[in-house]
């Protein structure tokens, strides 16, 4: 269903060259896209397309809250929803996912009220969401550190004698950390039913692709590992469903661990307290703009039939409702106090941060 | 035959017990299975268990940490061995930003049963990098215990009392006590408790407080003590965060002289805590400064040095005498 994009093409968009080699379904011939598209069903086909609708609805509400001063530095995702969305609708709800920080409301498409990752960027401890009622482990924010934990969940899983997958999330930038390579390296060793998803947007912060690794795919690390390594579109929500999909199937089957490389661009900047101006020709997201994942996903849902734009139009307008409801509540939120909070760290408060040691002077502002 | 067992045997005795006990429990590390591990502390136990339960690893500190933190998310309970002290430094990152950071990070609801046990320590004429005592790296980091044991049967106590923990234990194993000598111990552990110091030895004119290999250092230097007139009370501190401050406060209390030892280097060293705590609760009953005997502020040396740099018999003599004598 999804054929490697040519570079021998005629007529490559701007930006193509990067996607030499990446799985795509939107990038087909028109005749070819629509069966592929009614193959894939108009329920998931819609169900994708309204997953990165609220995904987009959240992170427009988040930068609003953000500038606004409602909530603090944001990660913005713009551009990413494809990656996100196509990931989280190949997993069943029993599998275990491990966002970053970019990933931030990924817990939002497995039932997670959207106002707790808000709430998190609010500085909130009630942003913390349900770990375990989520199957999501808590948003990783040192980069690459939790692909080594997909690796236990699903290597645990697997001995456990259950058949959960795992998914970590990342960008181009983990790959040169230490971590994606001992988890990588790990995971293909003991056959871990893990995915390696990496958003491969060219930007870690300011430092470009060329300057984090001298390979030009992402997914030939894979070859170093002993693990299969595929590239996807990653601004195509339904070739990256269907690859992280062939992947979930391969670890569910105990085929072991996939690295999946979803390439893309980063069009925003890395987060609200970032000015890509200083580092890169403004017109270089722009020239992606004909690739933005939500515009191409309706176009080519409306030109195989399966959608009116009214009705995709539609969905966007009450994700966008949900997420500004959300960012409503976020005022009703109490505060625990410090005290609350320094009981959560061990199962026993230990008298270091118990109500005695607490109520120290020395650590009192009313003291 | 000779009757009871060395540390060692007693901490593969209670990894035994565990795996036994709990079909959650699973051990990982380095060269554990076949091998027994580096130690021989894991002697028979994949044999006995199988491979995927006592799991030899990659050679990749940080990544089958981090492994043991995710598999703590599906229910199991991993006790993951540390080579050697210093080799635990790449796993770091995975034990300050997210070991120690899970259960705060979940408001309580969920910690992480993992037990990480590190032989440490110098005395036994290792290379480079083989000889460490990095526990106040861990006991400055929130959300982790820190214990350490000081001979078999606290040894396998404390082990099994770790593994039964809902949080993180680091499990300090002084190596240089490994084949010290043999106790008995009985057929089954019970655990004991993670955050209480014992007294070791009465006595009243100075209290001499340590953890690990240095109990044996301040047990010696407290029968040279008595021999010179002076009644030393040895505390072994056992837990290193937290603090037994109930312990240290009472001990301070009664007998007004405190000497702290431990290999590690002093600066912001346990010691260092403990002299803050009791000057800072009991510094009416201190009848003298609480003086430190440590490692000094450099690496651990190459070991035709070792044994001046570890703080020796002598040297904690001279310490207590001080203390007495001011």
């Amino acid at each position: 269903m999804i054929r490697e994009l040519g570079a021998a093409s005629d007529d490559l968009a701007p930006g193509a060259e990067l996607m030499q080699g990446a799985a795509t379904v939107l990038g087909l011939p028109s005749d070819r896209r629509r069966e592929a598209l009614e193959e894939l069903g108009r329920p998931l086909a819609l169900g994708l397309f309204a997953a990165m609708a609220r995904l987009r609805a959240f992170d427009e509400r988040a930068v609003i809250l953000q500038r606004q001063g409602v909530i603090g530095t944001y990660p913005t995702y713009f551009g990413e929803e494809a990656i996100q969305a196509g990931s989280v609708l190949a997993l069943e709800d029993r599998d275990w996912l491990f966002p970053t920080y970019r990933q931030n409301s990924v817990v939002v498409l497995r039932g997670c009220p959207p106002e707790v990752p808000l709430l998190l960027w609010r500085g909130h401890p009630a942003g913390w969401h349900d770990v375990q009622a989520l199957h999501t482990a808590p948003v990783c924010v040192p980069v690459a550190t939790n692909y080594p934990h997909a690796v236990g969940a699903a290597w645990g899983s697997r001995l456990l004698g259950e058949d959960r997958v795992a998914l970590a999330y990342g960008g181009d930038g983990s790959t040169s950390e230490g971590d994606f390579h001992e988890a990588c390296n790990l995971a293909a060793v003991v056959g871990a039913p893990v995915i390696f998803l990496v958003s491969n947007n060219q930007w870690a912060i300011s430092t470009p692709l060329r300057l984090q690794t001298r390979v030009e795919r992402i997914a030939d690390k894979a070859v170093a590992y002993g693990m299969p390594g595929v590239r996807v579109d990653g601004f195509d929500v339904f070739a990256c469903h269907l690859a992280v999909r062939e992947a979930v199937a391969r670890a569910r089957r105990g085929d072991g661990p996939t690295l999946v490389e979803a390439v893309g661009y980063r069009l925003g900047p890395h987060g609200t307290a970032d000015e890509p101006s200083l580092y890169r020709d403004p017109e270089s997201a722009r020239r992606w703009d004909e690739w933005e994942p939500l515009a191409r996903a309706a176009a080519a849902l409306v030109d195989a039939g399966l959608a009116s734009a009214e009705e995709l139009s539609q969905l966007g307008t009450d994700a966008a409702a949900e997420m500004r409801e959300a960012g409503d509540r976020l005022q009703d939120f109490p505060l625990p106090s410090l005290e609350d909070v320094a009981s959560r760290v061990y199962q026993e408060t230990p008298w270091t941060l118990g109500a005695e040691r607490l109520r120290e002077p020395t650590y009192r502002e009313d003291g | 035959m000779p009757a009871g067992v060395t540390m060692v045997e007693a901490v593969g005795r209670a990894l035994g017990q565990i795996l036994e006990d709990d079909p959650r429990a699973i051990l990982l590390g380095e060269d554990i299975g076949v091998n027994g591990g580096v130690f021989r502390a894991t002697v028979g136990l994949q044999e006995r268990f199988g491979p995927d339960r006592v799991v030899d690893t990659p050679l990749s500190e940080a990544g089958f940490v981090g492994a043991a933190i995710g598999m703590c998310l599906v229910g199991l309970r991993p006790i993951v061995e540390i080579q050697f002290d210093a080799f635990v430094y790449p796993a770091f990152e995975q034990l300050a930003s997210h070991a120690g950071r899970f259960r705060w990070r979940t408001n309580g609801a969920y910690g992480l049963p993992l037990v990480i046990r590190i032989p440490y320590g110098g005395g036994t004429k290792a290379p480079e990098l083989h000889s460490d005592s990095p526990e106040t790296l861990f006991s400055h980091t929130p959300g982790l215990r820190v214990v350490a044991p000081s001979d078999p049967l606290s040894a396998g106590e404390m082990l099994v009392a770790a593994a039964a923990c809902g949080d993180p234990v680091i499990y300090m194993e002084p190596k240089r006590l490994y084949r010290r000598g043999r106790s008995e111990v009985p057929d089954r552990f019970q655990p004991s408790t993670l955050d209480r110091a014992q007294v070791v030895r009465p006595g009243d004119d100075v209290a001499i407080l340590a953890h690990g290999a240095m109990i044996e250092v301040a047990l010696e230097a407290a029968a040279e003590l008595a021999v010179l007139g002076a009644s030393a009370r040895v505390v072994d501190l056992r837990s290193l965060y937290p603090l037994d401050r109930e312990t240290l406060l009472r001990t301070a209390s009664e007998v007004g002289r405190v000497v702290v030892v431990h290999e590690a280097p002093r600066h912001s060293g346990v010691a260092a805590e403990v002299a803050a705590i009791l000057q800072e609760e009991v510094a009416d009953h201190l009848l003298a400064p609480v003086l430190r005997v440590t490692g000094m502020d450099m690496p651990f040396p190459l070991f035709q040095l070792e044994d001046q740099a570890l703080p020796s018999v002598s040297r904690v003599v001279r310490a207590a005498r001080a203390a007495l004598e001011y």
